[in-house]
């Protein structure tokens, strides 16, 4: 496999600009006491690089810094990405038992510690395919020819006359096998570890897999099952305190005044204020809300004004930056036989990951080491250096297996809360965001507006296509549709809520617009939706998951045979490398104030599959998460107060939500796999607006997708 | 803060005694108190099940359910549900179906499923759905939750 460029992945996220600094304290340090080996080179450099430049790819590295052999035989990978449901632990373990030919019950994967992994970038951006498994696959494919090299010397033998196999190399003609056990007992083998993973190392061709390929169980599943995996906000120390910190009462709001006595009067309770920072750590939850009860109703705020969220397309429009650029082909739209413009637009969401925002702080010796949750550990890292004034080799970030992230957790604000608590205390702090902290002071998904005109000639062709997103982001902003001229931009604008990555990032708000304006033209010039997609399509993986998605699902036939109160609509995309199209049925119920989603087809590409089981997963939570935002996930808000911030108001979907589903993966063994856990939800949303207007013939131009009859949430 | 009371219960077949605030919720004794981290928190209010745990073997909310409530009661939680190593139906169900994404949810589903089970040993998909409609998966793994839930059903709850 040749080295690929690593694909910088690239974000708007604000993050909270903490900074505690003290005198730096001196002080030596260990790293890692009881781990297995210590590899602190990458992660200290990591904290001392731009926090938004290109990171990653853990390439580059020595053997020893992505795996070790014990002289056990114990084989132990390293990787900077985490595990948040999505199945990287799966896949990574399979990546390396590949290449070292072994079980993948034989791996154990270390993820995210920053202590002793390599900096493989954010778990974001459907990476982990991509660029991960190569580079573990390359390091463990590096790690099995020094095995092979070095039973070879001892055997005086060639590389072409032994085999790896099941954890042993072993030499066929004579009958002689070494264990990579055996072989880890010598001093040669740590030595050839130190050595670069070569670039141009050989892996493992598909049609040879046995590991990778097939469905392979999340390694640690059984621990999820009996409740003894630990979670973030599960850790505990010894002597640990549980933190809260006092929010605004709106947002935008700034402190004037607070008083922290009657909180510290209270037993046992420490409490601090640190600028417009003020928490306080107890050593119960309920002691720990009390005080913070008593210190909120003593705080003073100064409110600002801020719009509300009826209001906020307006207000995104008014403020892009530059102004909201014009169509350049106003002289094609004259001329057309003909045109049409249309404004879609996409509301603020919350992420929710059913465990909030939590890290466990403890300082040893002026040193910080914090367990949490957090897509980007190595970021973390840099955080919390940079607001404690610390040295790169004075933190520790570790991440357990969490509870769920869909891109929300990539900035570090809860780890630096704990640790600014847990050193106000002098004790480790658990700091557990409740609920409403996660709906209200987490980073959202961007609302977007989102403007496109369009004209048609006279035989039905798109002859220019012009595409405005303001604010939410340019993913997938380009069509991917043959039209004369075309014209994709995504406009900045001035956010009234701090906004962030989201699965797809903005891909589902640009298909969303994209792909109900599509069925627009296609009525324009009386054309069937499929048909009229088809026809201006030349990718041939685009077209083939069209194609199959229709198929399965008997599109013609349900299109010709109307039910009443019942609407069939498709949609299809591509981001992220990967292709995906989806069919569904709606009915609208008798009152015409609710949809409900009865059936979804979806065929998904994403070129080799690394593991079935797992894939099948992320397309079926993506198009279930999805059904959320396109049918009634909305934060509402008001002078800077969330309306709805809790699961009793904000709708995520449920059970009863599930429709019947047929999902196809497309395996494409002679392409390269890319990630699956983001580009299945973009097109479930179009298919429900498209079906919408199928039911009731009236066309929807937001999400949540709303008739125009439904109640007001 | 109220008066301290001194509660005795039994968990996982364990007497235990706390003294505490008896209005402090039971999520956060078997927590903070009792070590027992399986049981988890999500909402708060009741609306998400994470928190699920038997008592006298039907499921509660523990966030929204003050210590003193259960007061001589036996609880059950995640820890307590595999007996001597060897996983209960349901746990192993879900690990048949690969029902789990990040598994945040899981302790509180399979305990449901559990208490559903104790009151009815063969519930329709009607009775499953209605059980599980206020537990919420945020990855939605419910496709795959639902067919480990139909698996252990069609067994009864019954170990094989």
């Amino acid at each position: 496999m040749k080295p690929r460029q690593e694909a910088v992945y690239t974000e708007s996220v604000e993050r909270v600009p903490y900074d505690f600094g003290l005198s730096r304290r001196g002080f030596v340090q260990v790293l890692g006491a009881g781990l297995l080996i210590t590899v602190s080179a990458p992660a200290a450099l990591a904290a001392e690089r731009p926090r938004r430049g290109p990171r990653g790819g853990g390439r580059g590295g020595t053997i020893a810094a992505r795996l070790h052999i014990g002289k056990d035989g114990a084989i132990t990978v390293l990787t900077g990405k985490v595990e948040m449901g999505q199945g990287a632990r799966a896949e990574l373990t399979q990546a390396a038992a590949e290449e070292l030919r072994v079980p993948a019950s034989r791996i154990q994967l270390v993820m995210g510690d920053t202590g002793i992994v390599p900096d493989d970038g954010i778990t974001a951006g459907s990476r982990t395919t991509p660029s991960t498994v190569p580079a573990v696959r390359q390091g463990a494919a590096a790690a099995r020819d020094v095995l092979v090299q070095l039973a070879c010397q001892r055997w005086g033998v060639k590389a072409d006359a032994v085999e790896a196999r099941d954890g042993s190399i072993t030499h066929a003609a004579t009958k002689r096998v070494l264990s990579y056990a055996e072989l880890a007992a010598s001093e040669d083998l740590s030595k050839a570890f130190g050595q670069g993973v070569p670039s141009d190392v050989a892996v493992s061709p598909v049609k040879e897999w046995k590991v990778l390929g097939t469905s392979a169980p999340r390694p640690n599943a059984r621990d999820l099952v009996t409740g003894a995996h630990r979670f973030p906000s599960d850790m505990v120390r010894p002597g640990m305190l549980y933190g809260r910190v006092l929010r605004p009462p709106s947002y935008g709001a700034r402190l004037a005044s607070v008083d922290l006595g009657p909180a510290k009067a209270m037993k046992d309770v420490v409490a601090v204020q640190d600028g417009e920072f003020v928490g306080v750590a107890a050593p119960t939850s309920l002691r720990a809300r009390a005080a913070l009860a008593a210190v909120a109703e003593a705080a003073k705020w100064q409110a600002s004004p801020h719009p509300s969220s009826k209001e906020v397309g307006d207000y995104l429009r008014q403020r892009a930056q530059g102004g909201v650029p014009k169509n350049p082909f106003a002289d094609e739209v004259a001329k057309a036989g003909k045109a049409l413009r249309q404004t879609y637009r996409v509301a603020y969401v919350q992420h929710a990951p059913l465990e909030t925002r939590a890290a466990l702080a403890e300082w040893t010796d002026g040193k910080l080491t914090v367990w949490t949750g957090t897509q980007n550990p190595f970021g973390y890292h840099g955080e919390l250096a940079g607001a404690f004034h610390l040295a790169s080799d004075q933190v520790r970030v570790v991440v357990p297996d969490f509870g769920g992230g869909f891109g929300g957790k990539h900035t570090g604000e809860a780890a630096v809360e704990a640790a600014r608590l847990a050193r106000a205390a002098g004790r480790p702090v658990l700091l557990k965001w409740t609920r409403e902290e996660e709906f209200t002071w987490a980073y959202f998904r961007p609302a977007a507006v989102i403007d496109i005109e369009a004209s048609l000639d006279a035989k039905g062709a798109l002859t220019s296509w012009h595409f405005i997103n303001i604010n939410s982001g340019g993913a997938a902003v380009d069509t991917p549709y043959r039209a004369g001229k075309a014209n994709c931009r995504f406009v900045r604008s001035d956010t009234p809520l701090r906004q962030g990555s989201y699965r797809t990032l903005a891909a589902t708000a640009n298909n969303f617009a994209r792909e109900c304006f599509m069925d627009e033209l296609a009525a324009a010039a009386g054309a069937d939706p499929l048909d009229f997609r088809l026809a201006h399509l030349d990718n041939p993986r685009l077209r083939a998951v069209l194609e199959e998605a229709a198929k399965r699902f008997r599109w013609r036939e349900r299109v010709k045979n109307r039910q009443p109160n019942v609407g069939v609509g498709l949609a299809c995309g591509t981001e992220k490398g990967s292709y995906v199209a989806a069919c569904a049925e709606i009915a609208v119920e008798p009152a015409k104030d609710r949809i409900a989603v009865r059936r979804v087809t979806e065929v998904f590409e994403c070129g080799a599959i690394l593991n079935p089981d797992n894939l099948l997963s992320q397309v079926q939570g993506c198009i279930v998460m999805g059904l959320g935002p396109a049918l009634r996930e909305e934060m509402r808000f008001e002078k800077g107060e969330m309306l709805n911030p809790r699961f009793r108001h904000y709708l995520v979907p449920r059970f009863s939500d599930v429709p019947e589903l047929d999902i196809h993966l497309l395996n494409r063994p002679d392409l390269p796999s890319v990630g699956g856990g983001e580009t299945p939800i973009i097109a479930i949303a179009p298919a429900i607006g498209n079906a919408v207007f199928h039911a009731t013939g009236t066309r929807i131009h937001e999400m949540p997708i709303r008739l125009p009859d439904a109640k007001n949430p | 803060m109220a008066t301290e009371k001194t509660i005795s219960f039994a968990v996982n077949g364990q007497p235990r005694t706390v003294t505490t605030d008896p209005g402090r919720p039971l999520l956060d004794v078997l927590r903070e108190d009792l070590g027992l981290t399986g049981t988890k928190y999500g909402c708060g209010e009741g609306r998400c099940g994470a928190c699920t745990v038997l008592v006298g073997g039907k499921g509660v909310r523990s966030c929204s359910t003050p210590v003193a409530d259960v007061e001589g009661q036996a609880i059950l939680t995640i820890e307590g549900l595999a007996t001597g190593g060897k996983l209960h139906p349901v746990q192993e169900a879900f690990l048949a179906e690969g029902a789990v994404q990040c598994g945040y949810c899981t302790p509180g589903m399979i305990l449901a499923v559990v208490g559903l089970l104790n009151e009815k040993p063969n519930p329709t998909d009607a009775e499953i759905l209605a059980r599980l409609e206020g537990h919420l998966c945020r990855c939605c793994g419910y496709p795959k939750i639902l067919a480990a839930v139909r698996r252990a059903a069609r067994a009864g709850g019954q170990r094989p």
